[in-house]
């Protein structure tokens, strides 16, 4: 199963919004994805394909699954025994759903920052540090400069240089967001995914991180959750949408937004329902 | 902006029920306070810690009962603590979903509410007629085995209540989950942990039952774990019960120590709780 293959079988309609898709590199190919809570069926055979460097915004009703979605790239479901997911999603050429794959690895690979920040309860330096001195071995000096250059990739260290030694509790909700986004990007993964990250956020905030989401998708693929549809159009270059489970349409993020194809999407899109 | 006079009437009356319940309670703590001070005033006096228990007759203190007491909650905290927050760990966070977490679980509250004469009991058959006398290991154990319960419950909870997405946060990371309860979950329950701890602390202070059958009483000096061992609520017990007004003194006495003890314990346990809030 080759990419074009699997792109074209995401829906007729979207059929003409493929191409684009194709002219990028695919970071992560979900196919014929199924999740399950318990004995509710959450996905409904997804199939998607999340472009490379760039932000892919899934918005949706509440309960559409966009959450879901994020929460099985990285199998963070897997914490709760009665949810499991069926399907493929390829990363790097691997299935990361396959029972082998090791979960380390995974979430190496793919940074998860939540909707609400979830600073630990220890220092600012400690934060960032914390999964770096799990993954790697190095000198004193080699982690400060790393943890230095994760809060600077999260626009967050001019306002904590001076205070790294601080209980992370301390700064801000904003602040606490961008040190989670810091957190995950030190371990340098290559994917990125935002559940709602700024809808716990004041307006101020929310720019800053949506700024910054602007900037990372240069080196990073971001995946964001958003039941904030300004922010969709902002923030992200092409837009997925989902309705009860099922992918009702994947786009560019313009087309969605001005000429969508599927009348779900429309309604959506111009508020009549969600 | 009017309040109706029925609503301002019952607001009152509320607050006239829920004053006198609170006045209600800590009368008796009061009284219980000033009673044993009041009586145990006599023996109140720097020989309460430097002397030993007197013979019928004679003057003299508490110091081996104290260190006797001392000696076995520190035992008893060094069994029960760990093996009770490896278990309590276990409850909320590896085994959580599992049957033999709700087993464990199940069987702990049964522990917790066993009588504590039971528990002397049950360690007087095992090790005092084992070894074949009574000893301070056997008050610490049986200390301990009441402690247990109480820190596996305690710190079951404690976790419980950190949030979920603080766990979610430390798994995306990659971490394993040994080193997200280690240095996250740990850290976030920390003061309700301890809090636990020192509630099981006040708890087994005044233990009597437990230690009647295990380290007995010794009216000398003796710092032997490996034999009879004084300690406080037993000396309490024996003098209070005897007919000599020097050792009602000395009851009282011990009484008021133990009781003010308890409370300390309990102003910390507040002060800590506020701390963890803080936070």
């Amino acid at each position: 199963m080759n990419d074009t293959a699997s792109a074209l079988r995401i829906r007729p309609a979207d059929m003409s919004s493929a191409p684009p898709a194709r002219s990028v590199p695919t970071a992560i190919e979900i196919r014929d994805l199924d999740f399950y809570y318990g004995k509710g069926h959450a996905l409904k055979g997804v199939n998607m394909a999340v472009p490379a460097n760039a932000v892919t915004a899934i918005i949706g009703p509440s309960g559409c699954g966009k959450s879901t979605l994020l929460r099985t790239i990285n199998r963070i479901y897997e914490m709760y025994p009665d949810q499991y997911a069926t399907g493929e999603i390829i990363i790097d050429g691997r299935n990361v759903l396959e029972r082998g794959y090791p979960l380390s690895d995974l979430r190496r690979l793919v940074g998860m920052v939540f909707q609400k920040p979830t600073p630990f309860p220890s220092s600012i330096k400690a934060n960032v540090a914390f999964a770096l001195n799990y993954y790697e071995r190095m000198s004193k000096s080699e982690m400060a400069d790393r943890v230095e250059d994760a809060l600077k990739q999260a626009a967050l260290w001019d306002e904590v240089k001076d205070k790294l030694n601080q209980s992370a509790l301390s700064l801000s909700g904003g602040q606490q967001q961008r040190l989670c986004i810091a957190r995950a990007i030190a371990v340098r993964p290559e994917i990125l995914l935002l559940d709602e990250a700024t809808s716990a956020l004041d307006p101020i905030s929310t720019a800053k991180v949506e700024e910054l989401i602007h900037e990372l998708s240069e080196r990073f693929t971001i995946v964001i959750v958003t039941h904030n549809m300004q922010q969709a159009a902002r923030v992200s270059k092409r837009t997925a949408f989902f309705h009860l489970g099922e992918l009702i349409e994947f786009g560019s993020t313009s087309e969605i937004f001005t000429n969508p194809r599927e009348q779900r999407t429309r309604d959506y899109i111009t508020g009549r329902y969600g | 902006m009017a309040i109706p006079a029925r609503r301002r009437a019952a607001d009152v009356a509320a607050f006239a029920f829920a004053t006198a319940a609170t006045v209600f309670g800590l009368v008796w703590l009061a009284w219980i306070l000033w009673t044993t001070l009041s009586e145990g005033a006599a023996a109140l006096t720097p020989a309460l810690f430097r002397e030993m228990t007197p013979p019928p007759g004679a003057s003299g203190g508490l110091l081996n009962a104290f260190y006797g007491s001392a000696v076995m909650i520190l035992l008893g905290l060094l069994i029960g603590a760990p093996i009770g927050v490896a278990a309590g760990t276990y409850l909320a966070e590896h085994g959580r979903y599992t049957r033999l977490a709700a087993v464990v679980s199940f069987i702990n509250d049964i522990l917790l509410s066993a009588p504590s004469i039971i528990i002397g009991l049950f360690i007087y058959q095992l090790v005092v007629t084992t070894a074949g006398h009574f000893s301070g290991y056997a008050g610490g154990l049986a200390l301990a085995m009441i402690l247990l319960p109480i820190i596996v419950r305690t710190t079951d909870e404690a976790l419980r209540l950190v949030p979920d997405q603080m766990r979610e946060a430390g798994f995306a990371l990659g971490m394993p989950r040994w080193r997200v309860t280690r240095q996250i979950i740990y850290k976030a329950a920390l003061s309700a942990i301890l809090t636990g701890i020192l509630l099981g602390v006040a708890r087994i202070a005044g233990e009597t039952a437990p230690l009647l059958f295990t380290a007995l009483n010794n009216q000398f000096w003796s710092s032997d774990l490996n034999g009879p061992l004084a300690n406080v609520p037993v000396v309490i017990f024996q003098y209070a019960m005897s007919p000599y007004d020097e050792w009602h003194v000395l009851a009282w006495a011990g009484a008021f120590i133990l009781t003010a003890f308890v409370l300390l314990l309990n102003i910390s346990v507040r002060v800590l709780a506020r701390r963890g809030k803080h936070k």
